[in-house]
């Protein structure tokens, strides 16, 4: 660009002070800015999840009219009364009607083919009186108003589309942690024996063709992974252990495994390979076998990196959505059995979010877990940077 | 320096070019159910073909995410595979004063799916809802073999969900019932699992058995069939809706039009749901 003829060059105190380049100030700036938006733009997602869930610490009577159904508490099975007043354009000529918006179209529907009608009148006799058999367990009841929806985060019930909405916290926890640790259960042991062997005992033509491969696990999508759980591997499961439900917990464990082992196998390989070689010299020129260097020497020296591998791990699975939503079942059970079906805080988030109406309790309560998630992923980095880095290292190498 | 201008030159005028893109085409804009898609998608791409000015743009998302768009504004035609619910209708009324403007624009057959190799065949619609409601937990008790009843439902986003929970299930769903994306999600894990049952769109059904349906005991069992939706006989039938703001002009009152037109309705089911006549 700036070609500057190099022939009489004389040195003096301005030509060498360092030249003004537009180009060269630009992508300076540009990186750095870059560099700082990153930081920029986590703490603005994390505002603004945690502001959407903010509702939800208001303990007044604010947040009342957004909840979704308030009218209906009452009478849940006449779907049309509630909403009277709100069409005054076709209610006031025909009062009996159901109510519905103006219509448009050279086919109106009449009143028998609305859908509230349609079942006909036996039907609807006959499905109120399982309403009124089986009233709701006071477990159940969402005391709104005075301490809005927190009464029900403690419960085990998720329901959150319903006459009186629930939100029980502790089973989607709970089934979380579930899917969590049998991936991790599965992964871990895996991924660290598979970086342990690459590493330590397989030649270098073995190690440049297995470590490729194993990174390549990591280039399958999600949604990819899980339907393959949900095809193939929940039928194969369900044969050999022949348990009752075919999409479960362990299923979701067992994708997730898949999606965790090249994360965990490829920061574990690179502690490996990191340990120095005067270690693993030293320990070969004592007399210990390969097997010996590599368990007792060459792994203990790398467990902050692969303490660190773990956490890593943990978060990919915690955070998973595609995969919970398609082979874990999605249903919020409470149980110890890993064999029943779970529901996972990222999946319902996943699932629920695309519909809900802006503003309301069940919102802010989808905004609120994604707070969760977010203050779990950052308590787990905490963890691996300063534990690993600041008691872990100083232990192994004797400081 | 000269190239560095003529970038910046260069990325304005994109930036511009976008902008104007968004700002001066005059397109119909549908969004809404994901049910919906693939018919308005076919009758967009039919209409615009028969109308070269015509710009018909589809896309999905959910029937509560057009009802949303809808009160927004930022639709023209929101896609419901249900009835708007009053607290949309209060909302569309805060902002433009207005009900809002239904129209019915084709039938669909909520069938409710059962495992080829289950011996139970017809469910009244009461016991349906009580299976979905985790009351009836056993096959035995609906006359099947003795065994546990497996749900499937949609997640609670779904136009589906709403609908089935709204007149079929009448109350919650049992916490047992497992939820899956997509109506064919649900047929795949009906079609491996031979104690399940599940819910969807009755043109879905495919490798699983539609179960015949009676409205109380004493009635016959309708199974869901292009006749019997059509013709109401089969209980658990919806219309699918497009939703206004005010009455349709323009463009989108000529789209509308073509689709309550004959030509439009008999495109319905070539995509395998059911015209209103």
């Amino acid at each position: 660009m700036n070609s500057q003829s190099p022939i009489k060059q004389t040195f003096t105190k301005e030509s060498l002070k360092k030249q003004f380049r537009l180009s060269e100030f630009l992508s300076e700036k540009i990186i750095t800015s870059v560099a700082f938006l990153s930081i920029a733009i986590i703490f603005l997602i994390f505002i603004f999840v945690f502001k959407e869930s903010l509702p939800l610490f208001s303990f007044g009577n604010k947040a009342k009219p957004n909840t979704e159904i308030q009218s209906n508490t009452d009478k849940p099975e006449t779907y049309g009364a509630a909403t009277e007043e709100l069409k005054p354009e076709t209610y006031g000529a025909t009062t009996t009607e159901e109510l519905k918006p103006e219509i448009y179209g050279s086919e109106p529907v009449s009143n028998e083919e609305l859908k509230p009608e349609t079942y006909g009148e036996s039907k609807k006799e006959d499905l109120s009186v399982p309403l009124a058999d089986e009233p709701m367990d006071a477990v159940s009841e969402n005391k709104e108003g005075a301490d809005n929806t927190w009464s029900t985060f403690f419960s085990t019930e998720w329901v959150p589309v319903s006459d009186n909405p629930r939100f029980g916290l502790i089973a989607l926890l709970i089934g979380t942690l579930k899917v969590t640790i049998i991936a991790i259960l599965i992964a871990g042991p895996l991924a660290i024996l598979a970086a342990v062997y690459t590493s330590c005992f397989a030649s270098n033509r073995r190690k440049e063709i297995i470590k490729p491969i194993i990174e390549m696990l990591a280039a399958f999508p999600s949604v990819v992974i899980g339907f393959f759980a949900m095809m193939v591997l929940a039928t194969f499961f369900q044969d050999v252990f022949g348990y009752d439900s075919r999409l479960n917990a362990f299923i979701g464990g067992v994708a997730m495994a898949l999606a965790a082992i090249p994360i965990i196998y490829t920061i574990s390989e690179d502690a490996l390979s990191a340990v120095p070689k005067t270690y693993t010299e030293a320990s070969l020129a004592l007399g210990a076998s390969k097997a010996q260097t590599a368990f007792k020497v060459i792994l203990p020296a790398a467990t902050p990196g692969i303490f660190a591998a773990l956490l890593l791990g943990v978060g990919r699975v915690f955070g998973e959505t595609m995969i919970a939503l398609m082979a874990t079942g999605n249903a919020a059970l409470l149980s110890a059995n890993p064999f029943e079906s779970v529901r996972t805080f990222a999946a319902t988030i996943g699932s629920e979010m695309a519909e809900t109406v802006f503003g309301e309790t069940h919102y802010s309560v989808l905004f609120f877990i994604g707070s969760l998630l977010f203050i779990f992923s950052f308590i787990l980095n905490a963890i691996a940077e300063f534990y690993v880095k600041g008691k872990l290292i100083k232990k192994f190498q004797g400081k | 320096m000269k190239t560095t201008k003529l970038n910046v030159a260069l990325i304005v005028l994109v930036v511009m070019g976008i902008g104007f893109s968004f700002t001066t085409s005059n397109k119909v804009t549908v969004k809404g159910s994901d049910t919906m898609v693939i018919l308005s998608q076919k009758w967009a791409e039919v209409y615009m073909k028969k109308n070269p000015g015509a710009s018909i743009q589809v896309t999905g998302g959910g029937s509560g995410v057009g009802l949303a768009a809808l009160i927004n504004g930022s639709t023209d035609i929101a896609n419901s595979s249900r009835p708007i619910k009053p607290a949309e209708i209060e909302k569309l009324k805060a902002r433009y004063n207005s009900m809002g403007v239904e129209i019915p624009c084709a039938k669909d057959g909520l069938s409710v799916y059962l495992n080829k190799a289950n011996p139970v065949t017809t469910l009244t619609i009461k016991q349906i809802g009580l299976i979905f409601a985790g009351k009836i937990t056993n096959w035995k008790e609906v006359g099947g073999p003795d065994a546990t009843i497996k749900l499937y439902g949609r997640e609670s986003s779904s136009g589906t969900f709403t609908f089935f929970k709204d007149n079929v299930v009448r109350t919650d769903f049992s916490p047992s019932c497992q939820t899956l994306p997509g109506t064919a999600a649900i047929v795949n894990a009906v079609k491996k699992d031979k104690y399940s049952i599940g819910y969807g769109g009755a043109a879905y059904a495919e490798g699983v058995k539609d179960c015949a349906v009676k409205k109380d005991d004493k009635s016959p069992a309708v199974l869901p069939t292009g006749a019997t939706i059509k013709n109401h006989t089969y209980p658990i039938s919806r219309y699918l809706y497009m939703y206004l703001k005010s009455k349709p002009t323009g463009e989108a009152k000529a789209f509308i039009d073509w689709i309550l037109s004959a030509e439009g309705q008999k495109l319905i089911e070539e995509v395998g749901y059911y015209p209103l006549k």
